[in-house]
């Protein structure tokens, strides 16, 4: 294994902790929203579906590339759509609910 | 070798990706974390498009066109139905990582064998893996919680189940390694192939034998999986963005699951190892016990003098689509100056957090929704607890009953409320088939009917007594 391979590891290992530790803070309102981003995030595997589908490979291997990238670039669009959806109806309660002035 | 500027724009999107997750800490900032998320793919979209290996622009502009003609409708859907989209998302993201895992290997086999190195070899093998046996276990897991003809419903088990299941992981495992000493040896041909197969078969396996209230955990497994098989691609490529993403949605699946676990006192190797569903034997009790039901106008009367009201919802509400009405109780409580507030437990619905975005889908304040631990120890002061499609979440065996499947798990305490009322479909006991102590106890009144319709009619109950003043 070469430096650059060891690079990777590292990244992951530190990525994995700022995760745990990012994730962990997160409002347990927000999980199922949560669920979705991480959703629509994971799907950066479109970068690896991008690179193959656009290279100038054999076309079957591209086919591969383009069902993977339209595959990913579904997610991306309704994760990060539907996360906004979801995240849109929490509300607090400062805004004119109905009867919240008689609230004692 | 890939340019200065697209480098920057990878390490930017990286940091974005961590900023969105930071923002979801709380309701009032979480907008913004999708924002970033978008900034993040499109930065990082834009940059590998620009890289200059990347042609067929028509290709790429067709795949990305029927990626939006899809996933569109898909968010689109309706609220109950979030947690099968979410299995669904995560078969879709475990068949990418699979695709790409086996062109790259089959494109490097025949242009650079010396790429594939045993370190890329087995970055390669763990993505494929783990990206098929996602993609098919998401797509069951979407099934049953669609309620698909074809799809059992209820945990499929079999003699010898966890053997055969560890047998053909096993066996796949035994392949790959092989596929990784020598990628260009003639039988790798067929073992590569072959290890796909094993993944595929091994994602169903895994989810036949999983009920429904074990859901919330697998689905927090899967999302898991996909983030992990999206870190081996990145290995794969080289790529620290892909690292990183795919690491930060994999700590997010695992803290869920775990999050899950917890909340269901499981522990984390017992649903790993697929003992799932095991749980949900019943057994049956033999004493004849006896419920007393209450009118709905005798409910409404001790809702009305109540002071403080604890709601209790659970997949129950969903499947009725009561929450809905729950919102028109809750205004009609609210306005005779009734503190109102909703205990979530931790799996209550099909998916993690499921009850909170059903109940601020129906315009509750999230600052009223109130999480287990937090509602535990007012409980003893709560004048009346109401159940709405909730079970095992509250039963008081859990706390009591050794015996009992659910024995040690933590519940919302709706026991200890000076009076309580559960709406329950009919007298026959739950999908699980367990008894719940609470509905037999004195403080307890129950009402029969669909959830929906019951608090309907105490909603009409309210108000007409409100215009009486």
């Amino acid at each position: 294994m070469n430096n650059e391979m060891w690079a990777t590891l590292y990244v992951f290992v530190l990525a994995s902790f700022i995760g745990l530790g990012v994730i962990r803070r997160v409002s347990r309102l927000l999980h199922t929203p949560l669920m979705s981003l991480t959703n629509a995030i994971s799907a950066i595997a479109v970068v690896g579906a991008i690179l193959i589908t656009g290279g100038d490979y054999p076309l079957r291997i591209r086919i591969l590339g383009a069902v993977a990238l339209f595959a990913s670039m579904t997610n991306i669009v309704s994760g990060f759509l539907i996360t906004d959806r979801m995240l849109k109806m929490f509300k607090s309660e400062k805004k004119p609910a109905g009867g919240g002035a008689e609230r004692s | 070798m890939t340019p200065s500027v697209v480098q920057l724009a990878y390490l930017v999107a990286s940091a974005l990706f961590i900023f969105a997750l930071h923002w979801m800490n709380t309701p009032a900032t979480a907008r913004k974390g999708v924002y970033a998320g978008v900034a993040a793919t499109t930065l990082a979209v834009g940059a590998t498009w620009a890289e200059p290996t990347v042609g067929h622009p028509l290709w790429i502009i067709g795949a990305i066109a029927a990626g939006f003609v899809v996933g569109v409708p898909l968010s689109l859907v309706p609220l109950t139905a979030v947690p099968q989209r979410t299995a669904l998302s995560h078969a879709f993201g475990g068949v990418a990582a699979g695709l790409v895992g086996t062109a790259e290997f089959y494109l490097r086999l025949a242009e650079n064998p010396a790429y594939l190195t045993p370190f890329r070899m087995t970055a390669l093998i763990a993505e494929i893996i783990l990206g098929y046996l996602t993609f098919t276990g998401s797509l069951m897991a979407t099934g049953k919680l669609q309620e698909v003809k074809w799809v059992p419903q209820r945990p499929v088990t079999f003699p010898g189940q966890n053997v055969f299941n560890f047998g053909l992981f096993a066996l796949a495992i035994v392949l790959a390694v092989t596929v990784v000493i020598n990628p260009t040896a003639p039988w790798a041909l067929l073992a590569f192939p072959a290890i796909i197969a094993l993944a595929l078969v091994f994602g169903v396996m895994l989810i036949i034998p999983i009920g429904g209230a074990d859901m919330p955990t697998v689905i927090a497994i899967l999302n898991s999986y996909a983030g992990l098989s999206a870190v081996a691609m990145g290995f794969v490529l080289d790529s620290k963005l892909l690292i990183t993403a795919g690491a930060l949605d994999g700590s997010s699946g695992l803290i869920l699951a775990i999050i899950m676990c917890k909340a269901m006192n499981r522990s984390f190797t017992n649903v790993l190892f697929g003992a799932f569903g095991q749980v949900q034997q019943a057994k049956a009790s033999g004493e004849e016990k006896v419920y007393k039901s209450e009118t709905i106008e005798g409910a409404a009367q001790v809702l009305e003098q109540a002071n403080l009201v604890v709601i209790i919802p659970g997949y129950g509400m969903a499947v009725a689509q009561a929450q809905h009405k729950v919102r028109e109780l809750y205004d009609q409580l609210k306005k005779r100056g009734i503190t109102v507030k909703f205990a979530i437990h931790p799996v209550a619905g099909r998916m993690p957090g499921h009850m909170n975005v059903l109940l601020a889908e129906a315009d509750i304040p999230y600052t009223d929704l109130v999480e287990m631990d937090e509602i535990n120890p007012d409980m003893p002061q709560v004048d009346v607890a109401l159940v709405v499609g909730a079970n095992d979440v509250v039963n008081p065996a859990a706390r009591t009953d050794k015996s009992s499947p659910i024995y040690g798990m933590p519940i919302i305490d709706a026991d200890k409320a000076r009076s309580v009322f559960a709406i329950k479909r009919s007298k026959n006991p739950g999908f699980a088939g367990i008894d719940n102590a609470l509905y037999f106890s004195d403080r307890t009144w129950m009402l029969f009917g669909d959830a929906k319709n019951v608090i309907g009619e105490l909603v009409k109950e309210l108000a007409g007594g409100s215009g009486m003043h």
